[in-house]
């Protein structure tokens, strides 16, 4: 009985001295706040500090480095390889945009309508981007061989080719299925967010826009795209910045060939600093997207602003 | 494209009958309508059908397309993840990456729910800052941080470790999950805290019995998301793991599958369509979750 007492009262003032920690609200605050801030500090903050430090090393792998100023930098910007990596990046950021958010963006006008089955459809949309990237860049893969490419049959079968697409095997055809690839893959991810935006919008905006006998491009021009625009622009900056700094399509499907014509900033970052063991030069070309992501950050931060202005405060 | 919807579109409301609105047109919705959304559904879809077709062809199918339709198995055959299955490493492999998604998941969801309580609910001067820096965190690509990552991995004695990956993961995972969870948090009437307050709990008794309860739908989507986006983590795992047994499965199909000039394309497939096979019947459960993070996520 005494045990149970003993076993009773001891919890109960650990308790209550515990609490009444917990309960002063800095001390809260203090405890809630570590795990993610203490995460993201170590793991995030600190591995950017020491990426932008050892772009001025020659650290490699198992030998800690000295600095070595813009050595890297140098080193690099003499690289056509980088210059062609630099141009790919963009040019695949760029059309893969593009392409995406054009698609998309049909494919969210085409679901906005009324349809049936809906939620399956949106289910079945979203799939791709779902699905592990790399085990659906094999799937491409294996699609662009250039041997089995089903493509290249059905194009035969169809008479309109008489040999095989060369899908991967030279510079620009390859650039091309990589961008095919990745468009494929942000579709759904474009369709399915601007499909959100897209149901916000009142239908009297339309009714009052059809009594006035406005064309089905007008109400696309004056209504609908303007007041996308705000969740047109943040996925737009996440898209951007994902795309740019794509790896797993790029690694999966050439590994940065032919030649590494189809190198991106990342994969030939990976290439020199793992692989190769240059892990100051790998860590110099992965330094080198920041400025672009700070550029599309500021894009993103000014396309909130603009939002929070359209609405007014009362939607904050 | 717009040529023609116009061409039709005034066709359709030059002679509209009365009742219906002129734009509603049967034959007009087919071709604008359907008839694109036809053609999305089955580019989307048709990786995934060649995927799962290619995993139950014999090899005699796979490699012959003059006397085989490619599109149609005539055998269809499990050789493949046969092969797969106990030939190689890969119910290992699965392993490994369940494991590291599911720490990953756990640790960044206790992480995020805790800071998205202190940001949007012990508003304190300086919170909105904390939020806008880890809103930040989410826009820093891993491609930026492996290099430095794997030198402080292989510092800390976890290089070839699981274990490192689930301590890495958090840092794109926190970022969103915090964010989805403020959103949740923010749905949630105040009031029903200060009423909590008034009656003498304590922080930690709402927390535990008011607030949590309530995002429960926040939490579902938040764990569900991180669990997709650990399995699908590619960079990372590539990097910092080396041997054959700690691999996960995104990592383990591309290295350990493609060796030397001839791929096992039946395997690889077979490889990855169980690879997709977690992911996509987790998703098949928590599709509304999913798309409302996805949505919401975007929306804040």
């Amino acid at each position: 009985m005494s045990s149970t007492t003993t076993g009773w009262v001891r919890p109960k003032i650990e308790q209550n001295w515990l609490i009444r920690l917990l309960d002063w609200k800095p001390f809260l605050i203090f405890i809630c706040l570590l795990p993610a801030i203490g995460l993201l500090a170590v793991f995030l903050t600190y591995p950017l500090g020491l990426g932008i430090w050892l772009a001025f090393t020659d650290t490699t792998i198992g030998r800690s480095g000295r600095w070595v100023g813009l050595e890297n930098f140098e080193f690099m910007f003499e690289d056509p390889i980088f210059w062609n990596a630099v141009f790919f990046s963009v040019f695949y950021t760029g059309v893969a945009t593009i392409g995406k958010f054009g698609l998309g963006l049909w494919l969210a006008l085409l679901l906005n309508n009324h349809l049936p089955f809906k939620s399956l459809l949106r289910a079945i949309i979203l799939l791709p981007w779902i699905v592990p990237t790399v085990l659906t860049a094999v799937a491409f893969w294996w699609i662009y061989n250039p041997q089995f490419s089903v493509i290249s049959w059905m194009l035969i079968e169809l008479g309109l080719r008489d040999t095989n697409v060369d899908f991967i095997n030279t510079a620009w055809p390859a650039r091309w299925s990589l961008i095919a690839a990745n468009i494929w893959r942000g579709i759904p991810f474009v369709a399915i967010s601007l499909l959100a935006g897209l149901q916000t919008i009142s239908p009297s905006l339309y009714e009052a826009a059809l009594l006035d006998g406005s064309t089905a491009w007008q109400r696309f021009r004056y209504i609908t795209f303007p007041m996308l625009l705000p969740i047109l622009a943040i996925v737009m900056t996440f898209s951007i910045i994902f795309t740019f700094t794509d790896f797993q399509l790029v690694y999966a499907i050439t590994r940065g060939g032919p030649v590494n014509s189809t190198h991106l900033l990342a994969t030939l970052a990976f290439q020199r600093g793992i692989p190769a063991g240059q892990l100051g030069e790998g860590a110099a070309i992965a330094v080198s997207m920041i400025p672009f992501l700070v550029f599309a950050t500021l894009f993103s931060y000014f396309a909130l602003a603009r939002r929070k202005w359209q609405q007014g405060e009362s939607n904050d | 494209m717009s040529a023609t919807t116009k061409a039709e579109e005034t066709e359709a409301s030059s002679a509209p009958p009365p009742e219906t609105m002129a734009w509603d047109s049967k034959a007009r919705r087919m071709v604008t309508i359907y008839l694109p959304l036809a053609c999305f559904l089955i580019i989307l879809l048709f990786p995934f059908y060649w995927m799962t077709i290619t995993a139950f062809k014999p090899n005699t199918e796979l490699y012959d397309y003059k006397t085989h339709n490619p599109f149609w198995i005539t055998s269809p055959t499990l050789d493949h993840i046969r092969l797969l299955l106990f030939n190689t490493a890969y119910p290992k492999w699965l392993m490994t990456t369940m494991m590291v998604a599911v720490g990953a998941t756990v640790l960044s969801l206790i992480s995020s729910t805790l800071a998205a309580y202190a940001i949007q609910r012990l508003r304190f001067t300086g919170s909105q800052y904390v939020g806008l820096g880890i809103y930040l965190a989410y826009l820093v690509p891993p491609s930026i941080l492996f290099i430095p990552l794997a030198t402080m991995v292989f510092q800390l004695g976890l290089f070839d470790s699981p274990f490192a990956l689930i301590l890495v993961y958090p840092t794109f995972l926190v970022p969103f999950c915090t964010w989805l969870l403020i959103g949740y948090f923010k749905s949630i009437p105040y009031e029903l805290e200060e009423c909590a307050l008034i009656d003498g709990a304590t922080r930690l008794q709402i927390l535990r019995q008011i607030t949590l309860p309530l995002a429960v739908p926040g939490l579902i989507s938040a764990g569900i998301f991180s669990f997709t986006l650990s399995w699908n983590e590619f960079i990372y795992a590539l990097a910092f793991i080396q041997s054959s047994e700690n691999k996960t499965v995104p990592v383990a199909i591309l290295t350990e599958l493609v060796t030397g000039d001839v791929y096992q394309w039946g395997a690889l497939m077979a490889g990855s369509l169980l690879g997709s096979l977690p992911v996509a019947i987790f998703y098949s459960f928590f599709v509304d979750y999913y798309v409302s993070s996805l949505t919401g996520a975007v929306k804040e």
